[in-house]
Parts: structure tokens; C-alpha cells; sequence
């Protein structure tokens, strides 16, 4: 993306319009959450429940015609309908087309779609799915668009399709070594039938030229280096004015009185804007508050310096988390809470164990603070209102804009740039709308509303706060015979729903429901938890906590039965088998078929056993050393990682390596794949070692990155290494890949601490309390 | 007042505390340099002061007076910068790539004093950059990747 993006229709020079049958997928809004995410769980009479990509809202496309353009040079244009936000979508699904098309690298252009799932399929690009749900679609489009050069240049020449063949941007007659370039047939071949989706000649995985390999350079890295890519603070348009906005601090609270004398004063300071909050339920509304429009961000930052307002704070002013850990200490600590499965008898089987463990582990809120701000630019022009923002929800933040400028959708556009970051924050098109109500307010003109450092962290959709309380019981002969999780956090449900005081099946399916153990006696309770601000989506979600908990729990238990760890957690996970959700009364299953994605144990034996040989497990290391090992399983991807960590006697920590063993399934873009892991790694320590969001009188009580502290070069691992597990059959089911890295860092981390120093942690962030 | 950016020089009339940062991206239009915190505790705003890495969020622009400001726009006319920029892509360092505008301009002000950066030289110059996505260890090797072609380290 070199310059802003217009409003730039696709240059198409396959201009059939004709539609095929099925063209576009299975468009599925019955069990459909409003939030965007599929909802496992059917009532009897309803129709077969779909999976995948199949029962995202508006499903899929794979039609060629949306997707490619040829020009009469050569260039191949290929649409990325999924949000780059750093895990490299805008390379790797194109990357798919142009192999299936035998296109060259060289000669693809990537244009960025605006949010229309009508015309491209589901666009919310979260939940570690891009790869995973497009991949065979965007197999189809170039497959489609190869066979349509190929029919082309067997009508030119007057021979069969049988004789030609696609190669490296060119077709060629196999008898004459005649060749024509997909410039020269882009033309003929747009007024071709697109050919039927049952009739596609896909590539084999021998054949392929990018899928799979390491080769392929980023599609932005020169214009991210040079300064050149274009975010979504980098929007500029004509007359464009800046603002920013003082937010209620407490969440549901809004403007009592203000005083706006002095910030009309501050030079640059073009007008002040009251906008409307909503109360509770945030879902993706804004928060309203006292808007300062400027010429420039700076101005519109020192006018609001001068603001005078009188908050009405509402009830969440008592929220404390100091309190709030007490409370979810109590209700944790006893039996009550909804019981979510119970499986043979947990009483008696803690009753007659050997012996019992238990233990509570805290994780406080989190925020995503993604290197970019929220931000977004918007226009309102002849009852139209375009928007340019860098949103990870586009078609959600098309119909939020809608909604409050009492639009039609299709009077909107949104288009997407570049994100500096998501993590889950920019899934929230919250910003969508508060650009667009101040354009209105300007009637019409083009407002820029940039969120502060500050802003992003009083006012965001934070990783909830949680305890995870677990207890165990073991035989006399060291076989781990009862399980009981009681899973305590406000739930993202309620950010959709304000009376909502438990998990969600998404939330209970990350680690919950659906662990891999070989335990006859299990019980998983929730009890209520009630929300004090706006709960969202941060990359792994409740993986996070889950993980934390039960592999730090089986490191202790393994330590106290004097078992090694490695051993101890094979022996809980149990023989290779194939579980099925359904078995484990998982609804969710990452919203994938319980057939295609069963919860396969001997994947997950194969990472721990791959991570434990890659970092030589067991080997001697001096004192203050450690390894510590931790697994999960999430967004149907298994992962295990060796932290290797160093604390000297003043309690002054290092990481000298990590090692993640990573089986996500067919590799289409492994190179990718590591920079994920590796990033997963660093932010896995980062939240573990400094991450926390508090609260004192309902409000954030960080303010920017001295309070809200991120891993920095220094702190970070010194050496990580990433091991793919060859999986070469693309024709399998694919895993995630942007969020699973990041789970089994924390408690990995947290053991190596303890095999270092006998300090065990239950509470993150782990920040001074190596300290002696 | 006068601002020379880039080569260039710029005539603006604007209040003399208003940041660098601010000033290039929202008076002159230069918006490679990023905004992330305000504070000078992320290095997203990181330019060159004559050949200085600084934070541009709270530098104002009076202490530009009479000083060349280098930004990312003009890293690749620079022989060391060019060769940080390759090593960048050559790795595939960038993830979402909005704190790479100040990082790839700290570590050509890094090479540019010191050719040959040790670990620690390298840590020393580059831990008031932010990276959220985690692109650290990439960037250290494209930063040696980088020495060992313009001429430094072996």
C-alpha cells in the first residue's frame, strides 16, 4: 500500500460478471453471535450445524473474479479481504492465489478490500482463522483464474486445453512451445465461464512454487521500512481536521458538567463536541465524553489538557481489584458455582486419594496496547460516509457506523489500512464511530480521531481478570485419579450483555471443557463473576489464565510427587488418542467440526516429546538455572515450549532461550509461522513478568508504558527457537497460528523460575517477586 | 521558524513548543514517523537530530533550530541505513511493522557511531524501541546482518 487507499473499485480486466452457482459460501446468520463469532450449541429441529468457515458470518467466497485482476502488462492484482496486523496475511493468503495461478511473485500487486463480506465472505479477522478458513477458497480463485488463462490460450491457438499448460506467469502449448503471457489473455480470458468448483484442478503439494516454502518476502516489508506503508493514523484527506476525546474514566459513566472556556483559548482548537455515550452492554458503542476537534493532533491533545469536566461515574466507581481478587478468592474457594461437566464422582475421589493438591492462580487484566492507538479517519459526503481506519472488523465497524449515523450500510465504507498491532483491540470498531459522529458534527468533514497512549489504556476491551482454582487428587500409586477446576473471570459476554455473570462456550472451550487428561474423576464449575469494564478479545484469550493454571498446577503436583515434569505431564495426557469435544461437552471446539478436529493426544504428546528433545530436557545446568516446560492446546494447534531462565542472587531474572515445539497442520507460510512463535514468545513473557491492568475507583490506574509496562530488547529472550512439526499433507485439516504461541509461555516460564529457585508463582505478573 | 528536514529546508509558523513529531505528520505530511506514546517511552516518534536519535514526541520543535532532522523518509540515501533497511526485509524482520520507522532509525544511528555493536551496544541503543509484536531477536541479527555489509563486524 503506497498511498491511502481510495475508494478504488478493482481494475479488473476479468470482467465476466456472470455468477455461477455456489459461488459464494454458506451464509450462516441464525446461530450467529452479534459479536461476530459463531456460536456452538443447536437446538433439536434446527438445521445440520456447520463448522469452519462455513458458519462464519457470511461464510465465504471463492470466486475468482473478485479476487484477481490481470492487466494487459502482466501485473496480477490479488485482493486480501483479511486485515494484516502483523501475522502476514496480506503475504500468505495471496501468496496461495498466485501459486495456484502460477503467477510470479514478482509481478503480484495486493490490494486491500473495504469491509463488504457480501462480496468477499467473513472479514473478521480474528480467532487464528485467515489461513486456516481460506486457504482452500483462495486455492480455488487461483486455480480458477489459471484454468481460465489455460482456455483462453488453447482457443487462440485452436488446440485442446489438454495441451497447454500454466508456468511462471506464462501459458504454454507442450507440442509447439508456443507461450502467451497472462497479459496478453487476461482479456480473453475474463469473458470465459468461471469454471465449476467441482472441476478445479488444484495443484499437488509437489507442484507447488510458494506454498510451504520459506522464499516469499513480505508483500510490505520495503514500504514498512522506508516509511511508507500507510496505517491507520497515516490516513490524510483534504481539510482533514483532528481530534481527540476525554472518555468517562469509569466505565458506564458519563459527562456531569464541563467547562470548555480555556481549551477554546488553545490555539488550533477549531471546536468542542459533546458526544452521547450508551450505557452498559459497551458492545462496539462509543463511550462518549467531551471531543476536541483541532487542526492538529497536538492541538487537539492541548485543548482537552484544559478541559473542565464533572463526571457522573456511575456504579462501577467501586470496582477495586485489590477487592475484586478477594472476591474472586471467595467465590473460587467453594463448591456452588454452575457446573459445567462432572464426570465420575469428584467427592469420593478426593476423599480416598493418596494425596491432595490444590492451589489458585490470579492473571490480572491485560491490555492489548498495540504499538498503533486506536485511531480512525471519516467523511460524510452526499448522505454517503466513508471511513478509513485499521480495524480487524471491518464489516461489524461498516454496520456499528451505520447504526449511529441511522445509515444504511450501503451508504457506508470502510476502508481497511494497515494495523500497527490488534491483539484482539482493534476487533472493536468502537473508533469506527467516533470518527464518524464527529465528521457529522463537522458536517461532513473529514475528522482524524486519534486515542492517546493514555486513552487506549483507561478506556479499552481488556483481557478480563481471572482465577483459575484447581484441585487434584493422586493414588497410592502416583496415578492422578480427581480433577477440579472452578473457573473464576468476568466473561467477554458481558460486553454484549450486562447482566451476563459467566462464561460463554468460547471462553469455557479454551482450556476448560476441553482438556486432553486421562482422569476419571473431573469437575468444572463456574462461578459468577461480574463485569466492571468492558471485557474483549486479547490475542489467546482465556487460553491465557488456563494455561498458566493447569501447567504450572501439573509442574507443582510433578514436583511434589518427586516425578519428572516431562513424565508426569505424558502420563496425565495419557495414550495417543482422539477425543471428541462433544465427549467433553465442549460446544465450541474453535467453532471446527468435531470430526475434522478432534482433540488428538497424540499431537499433543508429540510437541512436549519434540520441545523436550530440542532443549535437552533433564541436562544439568549450573545454579540459578532452570528449564521449565508447559503445553496447550488452542485454536485447534498444539504448541509446547522449554523456557530456559537464569536468576541471580539479587532475584534479577534472564531468559537465555526458549524453545516452542508448534504442530498447527499443513505449513502454508512457514516463515510466517516462526515470526508468530517467535512474537507469541516475547509477549508470553511480557504479560508473565510485567503485564497488569488495576483498578482503584473504577478507573485505570496505568496511565502509558512506565505504568503499563511491555518486554523490552533487554528483558526479552535471548535466543528462540521454533520447531515446525513437519505435517507435508495439505489436504489435512490447519490449525491457528497467531494466537497458540502465546499459552504455554507464562507457566513454562514460571516452572523453569522454580526448578531455578524453589520461588513458585500463582500470581502474574511475576515483577518483583523474585526480588530476595 | 526555519526546519530542516530531510535536506529540505521547511518554513513553518507554529508554536515553538509543538513537537517534531507532530509537526511533521500533521503540518508537513511525513507521516512515516509514528506516534505511540507521547512520553518518550517507546521510540515509535524516533528521528535523527543531527545524526542523534531522539524522541520526536517530546522534543519540541525549538530545539531543531539550526540542526538537521533525519527521518525515515530519508534513512535509505544514507549508505548504513540502506543497509539496515535490507537486512530488515532480508530477515523478514517487521511483524506489523508501526514500530519500524524508529527502529530501523535507532539502529542506523547506532551503526552509524559504532560499526561494530557488541550485544549489550546493541541492547543499550534499542530497548527505548518497543516492539509489541516481538521482533526483537530478528532485529538484533539484521542489525549485525547489517554491520557485517557496510563494513563492521565480521
Amino acid at each position: 500500500m503506497n498511498k491511502p487507499l481510495k475508494n478504488e473499485t478493482l481494475q479488473t480486466e476479468i470482467t465476466n460478471i456472470s455468477r455461477r452457482n455456489l459461488l459464494k459460501g454458506f451464509a450462516l446468520t441464525g446461530f450467529v453471535l452479534a459479536v461476530g463469532m459463531p456460536f456452538a450449541g443447536f437446538a433439536e429441529g434446527e438445521e445440520a450445524p456447520k463448522y469452519g468457515r462455513d458458519a462464519m458470518p457470511n461464510g465465504w467466497v471463492d470466486n475468482p473474479l473478485i479476487f484477481v485482476a490481470i492487466a494487459e502488462d502482466g501485473t496480477v492484482t490479488i485482493v486480501s479481504h483479511r486485515s494484516e496486523m502483523g501475522q502476514g496475511v496480506r503475504t500468505s493468503l495471496p501468496m496461495v492465489v498466485a501459486d495456484e495461478l502460477e503467477a510470479d511473485w514478482s509481478r503480484v500487486k495486493v490490494i486491500q478490500a473495504p469491509g463488504d463480506e457480501e462480496r468477499y465472505g467473513n472479514q473478521d479477522t480474528d480467532g487464528s482463522r485467515s489461513v486456516r478458513h481460506f486457504f482452500m477458497p483462495m486455492r480455488n480463485v487461483g486455480a480458477a483464474a489459471r484454468m481460465m488463462l489455460e482456455a483462453a490460450a488453447a482457443a487462440h491457438w485452436g488446440v485442446s486445453v489438454d495441451e497447454v499448460f500454466a508456468e511462471n506467469h506464462q501459458i504454454k502449448h507442450r507440442p509447439s512451445g508456443k507461450t502467451l503471457g497472462y497479459g496478453e489473455l487476461a482479456k480473453a480470458a475474463s469473458a470465459l465461464d468461471v469454471p465449476d468448483r467441482e472441476k478445479l484442478q488444484l495443484k499437488t503439494a509437489d507442484q507447488f512454487r510458494y506454498i510451504g516454502k520459506q522464499s516469499t518476502k513480505l508483500i510490505d516489508g520495503e514500504d514498512i521500512v522506508s516509511g511508507k506503508a500507510i496505517y491507520g493514523i497515516d490516513i490524510q484527506l483534504d481539510g482533514m481536521a483532528h481530534a481527540v476525546i476525554a472518555r468517562p474514566p469509569v466505565y458506564g459513566g458519563k459527562v456531569k458538567s464541563f467547562d470548555d472556556s480555556e481549551t477554546m483559548k488553545v490555539p488550533g482548537v477549531i471546536k468542542v463536541v459533546t458526544l452521547k455515550g450508551s450505557p452498559p452492554p459497551a458492545i462496539f458503542n462509543p463511550l462518549g465524553g467531551i471531543a476536541v476537534i483541532a487542526e492538529n493532533t497536538w492541538a487537539a491533545m492541548q485543548g482537552r489538557e484544559k478541559l473542565k469536566i464533572e463526571w457522573d461515574h456511575g456504579e462501577n466507581v467501586s470496582y477495586n481489584s485489590d477487592e475484586y481478587r478477594q472476591q474472586m478468592l471467595e467465590a473460587s474457594s467453594k463448591s456452588g458455582g454452575k457446573v459445567l461437566r462432572s464426570t465420575g464422582d469428584i467427592t469420593k475421589a478426593m476423599e480416598t486419594a493418596d494425596k491432595t493438591f490444590k492451589a489458585d492462580y490470579y492473571v490480572p487484566h491485560l491490555s492489548q496496547a498495540p504499538m498503533e492507538p486506536p485511531v480512525a479517519t471519516a467523511r460524510i459526503q452526499d448522505g454517503k460516509c466513508e471511513v478509513w481506519a485499521p480495524t480487524q472488523a471491518a464489516q461489524a465497524g461498516r454496520d456499528t457506523v451505520a447504526k449511529w449515523l441511522d445509515m444504511s450500510s450501503d451508504d457506508v465504507t470502510v476502508h481497511v489500512t494497515l494495523l500497527g498491532g490488534g491483539f484482539g483491540r482493534k476487533s472493536k470498531p468502537d473508533y469506527l464511530v467516533e470518527a464518524a459522529l464527529l465528521s457529522k458534527a463537522m458536517n461532513g468533514r473529514a475528522v482524524q480521531v486519534t486515542w492517546s497512549r493514555e486513552d487506549d489504556l483507561h478506556n479499552g476491551y481488556l483481557h478480563t481478570v481471572s482465577i483459575e482454582h484447581l484441585e487434584a487428587g493422586v493414588n497410592e500409586q502416583g496415578k492422578t485419579t480427581a480433577w477440579l477446576h472452578r473457573t473464576v473471570a468476568p466473561s467477554i459476554s458481558s460486553t454484549f450483555d450486562a447482566a451476563s455473570e459467566h462464561q460463554m462456550p468460547i471462553e469455557l472451550g479454551m482450556g476448560v471443557m476441553n482438556i486432553p487428561f486421562a482422569i476419571d474423576n473431573i469437575q468444572l464449575e463456574n462461578p459468577a463473576a461480574k463485569a466492571h469494564t468492558r471485557i474483549g478479545w486479547f490475542r489467546s484469550v482465556a487460553n491465557i489464565p488456563r494455561a498458566f493454571a493447569i501447567q504450572s498446577f501439573i509442574a507443582e503436583m510433578a514436583n511434589e510427587l518427586e516425578q519428572d515434569h516431562k513424565a508426569f505431564l505424558l502420563e496425565l495426557i495419557g495414550p495417543a488418542r482422539k477425543i471428541d469435544p462433544i465427549e467433553l461437552k465442549d460446544e465450541w471446539n474453535y467453532g471446527e467440526s468435531p470430526e475434522a478436529y478432534p482433540l488428538d493426544t497424540g499431537r499433543l504428546r508429540r510437541v512436549v516429546e519434540a520441545v523436550c528433545e530440542k532443549a535437552n530436557w533433564g541436562r544439568d545446568l549450573p545454579a540459578g538455572r532452570g528449564l521449565g516446560l508447559a503445553t496447550h492446546y488452542s485454536f485447534v494447534t498444539y504448541t509446547a515450549a522449554i523456557v530456559e531462565v537464569e536468576v541471580s542472587e539479587e532475584g534479577d531474572l534472564s531468559i537465555p532461550r526458549i524453545d516452542i515445539a508448534v504442530d498447527c497442520g499443513p505449513q502454508v507460510n512457514p516463515e510466517r509461522i516462526r515470526s508468530q512463535m517467535e512474537g507469541a514468545c516475547i509477549m508470553g513473557v511480557s504479560l508473565a513478568m510485567v503485564g497488569e491492568i488495576s483498578f482503584k475507583d473504577g478507573a485505570v490506574q496505568e496511565d502509558n508504558f512506565d505504568g503499563y509496562q511491555v518486554t523490552r530488547m533487554k528483558e526479552s529472550p535471548r535466543e528462540i527457537h521454533v520447531h515446525l512439526l513437519p505435517s507435508d499433507d495439505f489436504d489435512t485439516p490447519l490449525g491457528g497460528v497467531g494466537e497458540p504461541g502465546l499459552p504455554p509461555i507464562a507457566p513454562a516460564l514460571c516452572n523453569a523460575i522454580f526448578a531455578a529457585t524453589g520461588k513458585r508463582i500463582r500470581d502474574l505478573p511475576i515483577r518483583y517477586q523474585l526480588e530476595s | 521558524m526555519k526546519l530542516s528536514i530531510n535536506g529540505a529546508s521547511h518554513e513553518v509558523n507554529l508554536p515553538e513548543e509543538m513537537p517534531i513529531l507532530w509537526t511533521l505528520r500533521d503540518v508537513l505530511g511525513l507521516t512515516g514517523t509514528k506516534f505511540g506514546c507521547g512520553k518518550a517511552l517507546c521510540g515509535a516518534c524516533t528521528v535523527m537530530l543531527d545524526g542523534q536519535p531522539i524522541r520526536s514526541c517530546s522534543t519540541p520543535i525549538s530545539a531543531a533550530k539550526d540542526k538537521q532532522i533525519t527521518t525515515i523518509e530519508a534513512v535509505s540515501e544514507d549508505k548504513v541505513g540502506r543497509a539496515i533497511q535490507q537486512a530488515w526485509v532480508e530477515l523478514g524482520v517487521p511483524q506489523c511493522g508501526y514500530c519500524q520507522s524508529g527502529q530501523v532509525v535507532s539502529a542506523t544511528a547506532l551503526l552509524r557511531n559504532n560499526a561494530n555493536p557488541s550485544d549489550t551496544d546493541i541492547d543499550n541503543a534499542m530497548s527505548g524501541n518497543i516492539c509489541r509484536c516481538g521482533t526483537y531477536n530478528r532485529i538484533r541479527d539484521a542489525i549485525k546482518l547489517a554491520a557485517t555489509k557496510s563494513g563492521g563486524a565480521q
